[in-house]
């Protein structure tokens, strides 16, 4: 089903919404990485807002579907996503990486049990949403409405664990997984291109008997689209190579991988802050 | 003498006693728990008859996944299984897992607090003729430092088997080690078994000496202390779970006997007896000898060449009691 015009724009209210509180919160921690959070925000905004069937009134009812971060280092997204859909207060987004906060620097389970997985160390996520897809098979073989979503970086594809996971849910065909690549191009060394060619990635997915859909990541029609796409599809696991702008929605970043991880002071966060608040200048008041 | 209130094997002593792989105790509980639970699953990274996960495969073939050769994959589907209530059990070679995949099970599984249990068979060097790169010598060390993590180490294939049970409800990470091919059965189906608790083999009023030992090894301490009877009392203990520690058990031992000799099929750098030596030296200091492996990799060879070499063999054992009986 076609997003409406009114959905486009709620979506994109809520992705900016989430970039504020990105720059906003790593600024006040003083450390973090705001490159991925940013260009993953429209997604997370369709997941969050639209497509996730979940309760944040009740983060542990048994039918929702699973999310599983892989790359945890872009937690702020996550935790600004969960925010704005009512898991905890916006309020709280302001204790990231603070000693005793719920909000760790890499997500934590022990710290925050509404999470599917503790994550950060990269390559990991992969395989646990296959896990999670195959004891929904085991369960409800082919009934299951429930799917798994598994968000991925393009540099964490480097891991070989991820081609291990990618290679058994071919193998067991399963169609109630869905893993999201956000192919923003950087990691922290450099491009990936250089660092180490990932392409032709499409093809690597299809060998392993995946269904491969391409989206921009930052069209909230196209974002939406592919996630129901996927759920026509049977018989094999679908991947979104999702292609976005690292950065995105502050200039400045935009494709930029010093930005990965890179610390933003006052004034930086000020001019970040303005931009996204003007909608990069379309307009005027704050 | 044999501590006979564990209604242990009383031909444990007999030149034809019963030796049976610990590793078919695993596989036989692992069914049985499979019968038990609904929520067992089994995972194997090409190794199902190597480590006895053939009869869970061959009963409960929708409840098994089969991951190829690909250790750190295993670590992680059966964490994200565990998340989904299922009791993941993961089997391959001790080096391999929880060897290769170590950083796997540490996050995915341990500090993700997912409750799965993992075999690692081929442990020590009494797997023989494979040789070092086969031989398990560090995998006690690697999981013992991990929080939530419990670790047991049975002496025989009857207590691998109860192991493998008990396993099912502890809900956390458990690694169960298992060794060694003929192994000779100490226990029987009556002993008591509970995780956490050692327990006494071999009993004297007065020891000068307490014994305490893990995996298969055990049976070459126990020999030790039939062949030093009526010359030097010692008691034995065996030690399965290394994790947690029966501190309470080992201080009254240590209390008792006043000197102490810890025995494993492991590099001693940080295994059982780093263990007990953690234990004691903060709570009842006596003298301790370690019988293990001394920062050494293992290689081919039949298992008792192979004890002997590297030292340690009934008659290994014997030499640390009259050295530690020096000190």
């Amino acid at each position: 089903m076609a997003l409406t015009d009114e959905q486009i724009t709620g979506l994109e209210e809520k992705a900016n919404d989430i970039r504020i509180s990105i720059i906003d919160i790593v600024e006040d921690a003083g450390s973090g990485h705001v490159a991925g959070p940013l260009d993953m925000a429209d997604i997370f905004a369709v997941l969050f807002f639209h497509t996730l069937r979940h309760d944040p009134k009740n983060p542990s009812w048994p039918e929702r579907d699973r999310l599983v971060l892989s790359n945890g280092h872009i937690c702020p997204v996550l935790y600004a996503a969960m925010a704005y859909s009512g898991y905890f207060s916006v309020e709280e987004l302001k204790t990231l990486r603070q000693f005793g906060s719920r909000l760790q620097g890499h997500p934590h389970r022990d710290f925050l049990p509404m999470l599917e997985t503790s994550s950060g160390p990269l390559g990991l996520g992969l395989s646990q949403a296959v896990g999670m897809a195959l004891a929904d098979k085991i369960d409800h073989g082919l009934t299951s409405a429930r799917r798994i979503y598994a968000l991925l970086s393009d540099g964490e594809l480097e891991e070989g664990n991820t081609w291990e996971a990618a290679m058994l849910a071919g193998k067991e065909k399963l169609h109630n997984l869905v893993a999201v690549i956000d192919r923003n191009n950087i990691q922290i060394d450099g491009y990936t291109e250089n660092v180490m060619p990932l392409e032709p990635l499409s093809d690597k997915w299809r060998a392993w008997n995946w269904h491969v859909i391409e989206i921009d990541g930052h069209n909230m029609e196209e974002i939406a689209d592919s996630f129901e796409a996927a759920k026509s599809i049977f018989g094999k696991p679908t991947i979104i190579i999702a292609h976005t702008i690292a950065g995105k929605g502050v200039k400045e970043f935009e494709r930029d991988y010093r930005w990965h991880s890179q610390i933003i002071n006052k004034e930086k966060e000020k001019m970040a802050l303005k931009e996204l608040r003007t909608l990069g200048g379309k307009i005027e008041k704050e | 003498m044999l501590n006979l209130e564990l209604k242990l094997n009383t031909k444990l002593f007999d030149k034809k006693t019963e030796q049976v792989p610990i590793r078919n105790g695993f596989g036989e509980g692992l069914l049985e728990a499979g019968q038990k639970n609904k929520n067992v699953v089994g995972l194997c990274a090409d190794l199902v008859e190597s480590t006895k996960m053939n009869l869970f495969a061959e009963k409960f073939p929708n409840r098994f996944i089969e991951l190829g050769v690909a250790e750190q994959n295993l670590a992680g589907v059966a964490s994200g299984l565990a998340t989904m209530g299922k009791i993941p059990f993961i089997s391959s070679y001790a080096t391999f897992s929880p060897g290769r995949n170590w950083e796997q099970i540490r996050t995915t599984i341990c500090y993700n607090d997912r409750p799965v249990k993992i075999a690692g068979s081929h442990a020590g060097v009494s797997v023989g003729p494979d040789g070092g790169t086969h031989q398990g010598l560090e995998d006690i060390a690697i999981t013992r430092v991990l929080p939530r993590m419990i670790v047991i180490s049975p002496c025989d294939a009857i207590e691998a088997k109860k192991a493998t049970l008990a396993s099912i409800d502890t809900g956390t990470p458990v690694y169960i080690r298992l060794a060694r091919e003929k192994t000779p059965v100490m226990t029987t189906f009556e002993t008591p078994f509970e995780i956490g608790r050692a327990q006494i083999f071999w009993k004297s009023s007065k020891p000068k000496v307490g014994i305490i030992a893990t995996g298969a090894l055990l049976y070459q301490a126990l020999l030790a202390a039939k062949e030093l009877k009526g010359k030097v009392d010692v008691e034995v203990m065996n030690l399965s779970t290394i994790k947690p520690l029966d501190e309470k058990a080992i201080m009254e031992l240590a209390q008792k006997a006043g000197r102490i000799i810890t025995v494993e099929e492991h590099q001693i750098a940080g295994g059982m007896g780093s263990a007990v030596a953690e234990c004691l030296s903060q709570n009842c200091p006596v003298p301790m000898e370690f019988i293990g492996i001394r920062d050494q990799f293992g290689q081919s060879g039949t298992p008792d060449e192979l004890i002997t070499h590297y030292g340690m063999d009934v008659k290994s054992i014997i030499k640390a009691v009259e050295k530690i009986l020096k000190r």
